[in-house]
């Protein structure tokens, strides 16, 4: 088991290694110079060379690659171009914000989808399902910022139910700003889940073991959680790791919509103010999601999987 | 489109169809059922507000005017104005311009450019294929709004690097599909008759392997042309897509939110529009999947 996490770890090490070239590479070749773009085009020579100095862009690129690649090591990444704070408190006070978001998104969007899947699945061709496959249709549908956007101005704005902006103080609170935005993530969560769940589960239940089940006497309830559900986790697993990843991404535009604190927000304010280390940063905490999200998916194959164990 | 269609419908080309069966495919397709004829009247409802947009918008979509801020939909301005006195309706119609455009070229591009590489990676293996398939399962990785959101944090906004960034978020999803059917294709008699008789490789991969690999690179077409629309609107929601005043149905709800008191109009109609055409797009790419690759329909 360990030494199946120390390899997926090891195998991550080129990812992380790829994924670090393209950020530079479109950081630092790409829009030609950062210096310029930053200032605008009424930078005097001496603002651009002083800038250039502070980005470290007159090294030769191997060194200022080698230089970035460290920065990330270290965890450094150097101070904000528009107000001078270093970059790592910036992410110490977003990141809590993005990741409650995606964890509160991911629970109530497995809550709603898992069983409606199930109900679906149970009900085939029948009303219930019919239900959730419009559920659906409509849930692949509607932008996630736009759901947002309806959610804000009705329930904040108009009926004053919910805060209208901020990530608010405490757990309590904090509960109370997260709610609407994670409802707005679960829509699309939970159309997802609720048809993988139905798919994985009508294979399942059509497997030889399921027959058996049920031929030697077991309970409707003991095929469908024991035989059916336990044997549809794997693809349920992959499904809910995409779609914590989809979750992260629409995270951006919700936080923008509710004006919520998170990485996303800093990243599209960063982008917008053309702030370079801030945009490295973020797109480097949100590759390492992904690299991240993808580990913790093979070793919840291993633990719900022995057959891989073995195989490995 | 349309061309393609037929080109996938009708299969290897050394085996022609009838002439017939070509459009009846793609009559059953589009016309098969209620909820597919619906989605196909959208769309071409959608596309014709497209194509014609400077005749049918009753404003320009750019004209401001202090003296009809905020208003409520009159006769003249049906769907009222926004906070710069412009004509919703009219930008709206001027809208759908960006998201037919980016729905379908950044797919399509996206598809030409992942197949040659699938392709390439798939038939001839080796060194190539590890190095091409590596980054391809890399970029697979992350969901493509995030890489959208990434490759648009370094270009910047723009109509042409948005066409870049969407075609870029795609291209992944269709090599693997690509290098998949390649791999299969290859062993097939056919292919391995060709070698014998000792056809050159660029006619093989172009009247052999393109052909056949063809329907299933359709099917994620159309299944993603919907996935664009999103992602285009999307970009132009968090302002790193179609750049203001430039209308396009993602930054009127990002100017319809700021002036949420002003006008719900904004807000609601591109909403709308966005929903019923990637809808449609949905239903439309499901019946086609269902038509051409029955395996991935549940």
């Amino acid at each position: 088991m360990l030494r199946l996490i120390a390899n997926r770890l090891i195998d991550a090490i080129p990812t992380i290694f790829l994924v670090l070239i393209l950020v530079f590479v479109s950081l630092r070749i790409l829009p030609g110079d950062p210096a310029q773009v930053a200032l605008g085009d009424q930078a005097t020579p001496e603002q651009l060379a002083v800038l250039r100095e502070q980005l470290g862009l007159n090294a030769p690129l191997w060194q200022q690659f080698f230089t970035f690649v460290w920065s990330v090591v270290t965890l450094n990444f150097g101070n904000s171009l528009i107000n001078g704070t270093p970059v790592n408190d910036l992410l110490a006070q977003n990141l809590p914000y993005t990741i409650e978001l995606t964890l509160v998104a991911t629970l109530i969007g497995l809550v709603v989808g898992v069983p409606m899947g199930v109900f679906a699945a149970v009900n085939r061709n029948r009303a219930p399902d019919n239900a959730a496959r419009l559920y659906s249709l409509i849930g692949y549908a509607v932008p996630d910022f736009y759901l947002g956007a309806l959610l804000l101005i009705v329930f904040s704005l108009n009926l004053g139910w919910f805060p209208i902006n901020g990530g608010g103080d405490g757990f309590v609170d904090g509960l109370y700003h997260v709610l609407l935005p994670a409802i707005t993530l679960a829509a699309l969560k939970s159309a997802f889940m609720g048809r993988l769940t139905r798919t994985a589960l009508l294979e399942t239940l059509g497997k030889d073991y399921v027959r058996t089940a049920r031929a030697k006497g077991a309970s409707e309830a003991r095929v469908l959680y024991r035989h059916g559900l336990r044997n549809a986790l794997l693809p349920l697993t992959t499904g809910l790791g995409l779609s914590i990843l989809a979750t992260l991404s629409g995270a951006v535009a919700v936080e923008l919509v509710f004006n919520r604190p998170g990485i996303g927000s800093l990243l599209i304010n960063a982008i917008q103010q053309r702030d370079y280390p801030v945009i490295q940063a973020g797109v480097v905490v949100f590759a390492f999601f992904v690299v991240a999200i993808n580990l913790l998916i093979d070793v919840a194959y291993v633990i719900i999987d022995p057959r891989i164990r073995v195989k490995q | 489109m349309t061309d393609m269609v037929e080109t996938a419908i009708a299969g290897p080309t050394e085996l022609p169809p009838a002439e017939g069966s070509r459009w009846s495919a793609l009559a059953r397709i589009l016309f098969g059922r209620p909820a597919t004829i619906v989605a196909t009247l959208i769309v071409v409802v959608f596309l014709l507000v497209a194509i014609f947009a400077p005749l049918i918008a009753p404003h320009d979509p750019l004209a401001q005017s202090a003296l009809k801020i905020n208003q409520d939909p009159s006769p003249d301005n049906w769907l009222g104005t926004d906070q710069f006195g412009r004509d919703v309706l009219s930008r709206l119609i001027y809208g759908s311009r960006n998201s037919m455009i980016f729905g379908l070229v950044s797919p399509t591009l996206a598809a030409l450019i992942g197949t040659a590489l699938g392709v390439v990676a798939g038939y001839f293996g080796g060194w190539i294929d590890r190095i091409l398939s590596r980054i391809i399962d890399m970029l697979l990785a992350f969901p493509e709004l995030l890489l959208a959101i990434l490759i648009a944090a370094v270009l910047g906004g723009g109509f042409w690097n948005v066409v870049a960034v969407i075609t870029v978020a795609f291209i992944p999803g269709f090599a693997r599909v690509a290098r998949a059917s390649t791999l299969a294709v290859k062993q097939e008699p056919y292919v391995e008759a060709a070698i014998a008789v000792g056809v050159r490789t660029p006619v093989i991969l172009l009247r052999h392997v393109i052909p056949n690999i063809a329907s299933s690179v359709l099917v994620l077409l159309t299944l993603w042309t919907a996935s664009a629309i999103r992602l285009e609107a999307s970009l132009s929601f968090l302002g790193i897509g179609t750049q203001p005043p430039n209308p396009s149905w993602g930054n009127i709800i990002r100017d319809g939110l700021n002036n949420h008191f002003g006008s719900p109009w904004p807000i609601v109609g591109a909403g709308i529009a966005i929903t019923i055409v990637v809808l449609a797009f949905n239903l439309i790419g499901d019946a086609v999947r269902d038509e051409l690759d029955p395996e991935l329909s549940q």
